[in-house]
């Protein structure tokens, strides 16, 4: 268990390390492998000389900065107001479709749903708007990036809201709104000011990850972002996999400045909690018992309805193409059906599939056991890791994926060990561990001392206590940890790529190979065959706890 | 030609077993080829080209023994940073790309920084196939001698797709595709210009409005280019605003522009594929009304091709494979556009004579050109014009 920490560093060290060197030498124009000798700014003047350098800073700080505030209203106030209601116990059940979709398979559908021949304009023509041809208006891939806010909410939501569903069940709600209603205040209200303050320590690391994808996403942005010039990440892949191999360094250079970006961005926003802590204790202090938390909270309880429909008829769209034969505008379905485009996938399906189950389970497992060991030395040592070890942990969630792995191959090459199914579960590791972290983290440090003090003081050795009294407990929480971990597995794409070096082939890597074809049938059949497993994973995790504690209410109840 | 080429290995690549591609002797290829895995990495973005590269791993499995391994790309790129990736490591042997699908800019990358085997076109019997005369494309690739250091397998060139329902005149030049496009805005757009099909809009633009195209085969200057691109940019200029979303947003590549089609955003689109608007009717990706049409002076063409990288593990098992897509059967099954629809990189006037009935007997459509539609085909200008009007289109229209 002593060993724990020091394992999951190790495990992490060397790639994390291989991978900033890779992205910080490039950027300042050291890489002999393809003549870069000297230390030189020119990849950073290439960078700043690009036309359009300061629109995609602009829009990469905008859709990033206006994708996190949004979520985290969206996500706060959708669960201040139906916190209380039955079916919320089983929330983890209605998201995990939406949950499990890969980023790219929503994205698609979304623009299929909003674009101006999209499905929303097909219900609607030509009987309601007179159009036999799409208006020529830029829904999907505007300028401004509204469509990539959207795209990356219906996605980031429900996260958070999972997040949040999970902390709440570590802290007394239902005692602490029994007091605050019964001193007068409303429903809503009393959440927010009772046990939003408690939870948003938990939700804090999800709420940074979100502003670190939101910043530095690439697959939504290539989808539904603008193009002209697109977003910071966008610009650093396109020009990492540019046939001009010079493009090198002001590829790196943006994916640094990406780096620095998210850096700050988090920063800011800890500066603002650390305001809003301050004006906040005021407000809750003042004692109104009506403020306007109540319609904010209406307002963002709308929006998620809106955001889950949305998911929902994106996700439903794709699967209806994958059952099409054509489907032409502005028909409001399909003319013909068939399942000759099923029967054409089945045949290459075996092998990613079973290897995508694989990679995701070992992964996940390891993860798991290294991400329980650090937290139980933490808890046992009765003190938290340096800081500087655990932020190791969160670098591969804020430097561009791209960057990253470039160093990382080679790497792998040099050992002789790319392109096997080890390097590839070691690969997906590294982004696996950060997220099945800090899901579980602070629903395990909440875990309240008092369960395993009872325990040892009745004799219980501390391995039984953690399988005995601590695991069962937390239950809830590891099984959502996992399956977002087993998400994140499926939907790796860069990482199965350079690690296996293209003789890995998971649901992902065919699913983006074949999206170059932009063949709407295809795409729609490989995004519901990878959200496929995640969605498993997910109902596991949310109908486990429930069968296996029926008769432990203490439990199975969620407040 | 081939002294030049035994000193281009020598001086390059020094690592012996590259020299002896010289003196291989066919028999003792393929012996050496079987029970070899090929790794052919190729963009797998096409259902129907993934399926034809499948078969073609199931008939050299039988022939030969080899095994093909379809390494799926999203972009031929990837695969070239593979190999730089393993040359940083130090990995000169036993590599892990061992065929790739490649021209243009990305051969042109490998072939300058030493990274393919090679030259080895000379040892293929099929090569004697190839049609060298007509198709000056096969022996030179975006004006780079190929100097046998890859071999051809299919050819493209510079057509127009478009919805007959809708589009009623056709243009038939770079200036009538302007008139058209003003009459109908919103109706026209073509792939971003970083993508090879979208610099070719412009670069077939080029040719019309260029004062004097042959200037084009010899590499880019400053001045040059300056002076040649004007009436280019003066054009493209009265044509942006006329484009779909008004010049402001473009696809990103040729798949993706198609599905604009489909979607009725977009009536006339430019594909570098002939038996695009068959093949695609047949595959359920376009409407049956779409048709095919050719600029009256000649459009662009090019042939794609495939190599081997200096360090590729199955070398032997590669160039069978390669043979192997020059057979005059494997050459008709590519150009039957039920299977791929890619016009064959043979003079059939030296195929045997059962080999060309099998082209005669391939099914026709309507939205088939014929040979003879197809007309002339312009040689690809220097990759230097490419990547400045890919620059230049950047700086304009990027704010």
């Amino acid at each position: 268990m002593r060993a724990a920490p020091a394992l999951t560093v190790a495990v992490f060290l060397l790639p994390i390390a291989a991978g900033l060197v890779g992205t910080l030498l490039p950027a300042f124009g050291y890489l002999p492998a393809i003549g870069g000798s000297a230390f030189n700014l020119d990849g950073w003047r290439r960078l700043a000389s690009y036309p359009g350098f300061r629109s995609s800073v602009a829009v990469t700080l905008t859709t990033g900065v206006v994708t996190s505030v949004l979520a985290v209203f969206v996500a706060f106030g959708f669960c201040a107001i139906a916190h209380g209601l039955g079916w919320m116990r089983r929330i983890g059940g209605w998201l995990a479709p939406i949950l499990a979709a890969p980023h790219s398979a929503i994205a698609i559908g979304l623009a299929f749903l909003i674009a101006p021949s999209g499905w929303i304009v097909r219900a609607l023509s030509p009987w309601l708007t007179g159009w036999t041809v799409p208006p020529d208006v830029a829904t999907v891939g505007d300028a401004a990036g509204f469509a990539l806010v959207l795209g990356l909410l219906l996605k980031e939501v429900p996260y958070l809201v999972l997040m949040i569903v999970g902390a709440m069940s570590q802290v007394p709600v239902q005692q602490h709104l029994a007091i605050a209603r019964s001193l007068g205040y409303a429903s809503t209200e009393s959440w927010v000011k009772t046990i939003l303050p408690q939870i948003y320590p938990q939700i804090r690391l999800p709420i940074y990850a979100v502003i670190a994808f939101s910043l530095s996403v690439v697959d939504v942005a290539l989808i539904l972002g603008p193009s002209n010039p697109p977003t910071l990440a966008v610009l650093a892949v396109r020009w990492f996999a540019d046939a001009d191999i010079q493009f090198y360094f002001p590829a790196a250079a943006a994916a640094t400045l990406l780096l620095l970006l998210v850096v700050a961005v988090i920063a800011a926003w800890f500066g603002v909690e650390r305001i809003a802590i301050g004006l906040g204790r005021r407000w809750i202090a003042r004692g109104r018992r009506r403020s306007g938390v109540t319609f904010g909270a209406s307002v963002a309880a709308g929006a998620f309805g809106i955001v889950f429909a949305l998911s929902l008829a994106a996700l439903v769209g794709m699967a209806l193409w994958s059952f099409a034969v054509q489907w032409r505008f502005p028909d409001a379905l399909p003319q013909a059906w068939s399942l000759a485009n099923w029967m054409r996938r089945l045949d290459g399906l075996a092998v990613p599939a079973w290897q995508t189950l694989l990679i995701g389970a070992m992964a996940t497992a390891i993860a798991l056991v290294l991400v329980v060991g650090c937290l139980e030395n933490e808890a046992r040592a009765r003190r938290r890791p340096g800081a500087g070890a655990l932020w190791m942990l969160y670098v591969p969630l804020l430097v561009p994926q791209v960057a990253f792995l470039f160093g990382a191959q080679v790497l792998l090459v040099r050992a002789n060990f790319d392109g096997t199914l080890a390097a590839v579960v070691w690969a997906h590791l590294i982004f696996v561990l950060p997220y099945l972290f800090l899901s579980l983290a602070d629903p395990w440090r909440a875990f309240d001392p008092r369960y395993a003090r009872t325990a040892a003081s009745l004799g219980a050795s501390p391995a039984r206590v953690l399988f005995a009294i601590k695991l069962p407990i937390l239950l809830r929480p590891v099984l959502i940890a996992c399956a977002v971990a087993f998400a994140v597995s499926v939907g790796q794409y860069l990482a199965t790529l350079f690690a296996g070096n293209g003789r890995v082939a998971t649901l992902t890597t065919d699913a983006v190979t074949l999206a170059g074809g932009a063949d709407r049938r295809v795409i729609g059949a490989y995004s519901l065959l990878q959200a496929l497993f995640p969605l498993l994973a997910y109902l596991f995790a949310a109908a486990l706890p429930a069968l296996l504690f029926a008769r432990r209410r203490g439990l199975a109840a969620t407040p | 030609m081939r002294l030049f080429g035994v000193l281009l290995l020598l001086a390059g690549m020094g690592f012996g077993a590259a020299a002896q591609a010289q003196d291989l002797k066919w028999n003792e290829v393929v012996a050496k080829a079987r029970g070899q895995t090929v790794n052919w990495n190729a963009w797998a973005g096409d259902e129907k080209t993934n399926a034809f590269i499948a078969w073609v791993g199931e008939e050299v499995g039988r022939r030969y023994g080899i095994k093909v391994n379809h390494v799926k790309l999203k972009d031929t790129a990837e695969s070239v940073a593979r190999v730089v990736a393993e040359r940083a490591a130090g990995r000169n042997s036993d590599g892990t790309v061992d065929l790739i699908w490649i021209n243009g800019p990305n051969f042109l990358a490998m072939k300058q920084q030493s990274l393919l085997f090679g030259p080895f076109t000379h040892v293929l019997p099929n090569f004697a196939y190839v049609d060298t005369a007509r198709k000056r494309s096969n022996l030179i690739d975006f004006t780079i001698p190929v100097d046998g250091f890859e071999s051809p397998w299919r050819m493209a060139q510079i057509v127009f797709v478009y919805d007959s329902k809708r589009v009623q005149q056709m243009p038939g030049s770079a200036v009538e595709l302007l008139a058209w496009a003003k009459k109908n805005p919103g109706r026209l757009t073509h792939p971003s210009v970083r993508n090879f099909l979208g610099a070719t809009f412009l670069k077939q633009a080029l040719y019309e409005l260029a004062p004097d195209p042959s200037v084009l085969q010899t590499p880019a200057t400053d001045e040059k280019f300056a002076a040649v691109t004007t009436p280019l940019w003066a054009w493209y200029e009265q044509l942006l605003p006329a484009l779909w979303r008004q010049g402001r947003q473009f696809p990103e590549n040729g798949p993706a522009q198609r599905q604009l089609l489909n979607d009725a955003e977009i009536d006339l689109m430019i594909s570098f594929n002939p038996a695009e608007a068959a093949v695609s009717i047949d595959a359920g990706l376009l409407p049956d009304s779409v048709r095919t049409l050719v600029f009256a002076k000649g459009t662009i063409g090019n042939t794609s091709f495939v190599a081997i990288p200096y360090n590729a593990a199955s070398k032997e098992g590669a160039m069978v494979v390669a043979d192997f897509l020059l057979e005059p059967a494997t050459q008709a099954r590519a150009q039957d556009f039920r299977q791929m629809g890619n016009f064959t990189v043979l003079d059939l006037s030296k195929v045997s004579p059962e080999a060309r009935k099998r082209f005669d007997d391939l099914p026709k459509s309507p939205a088939l050109p014929t040979n003879a539609e197809l007309g002339t085909t312009l040689l690809e200008p220097h990759p230097s014009w490419m990547t400045r009007i890919a620059a230049e289109w950047e700086k304009r229209y990027t704010k």
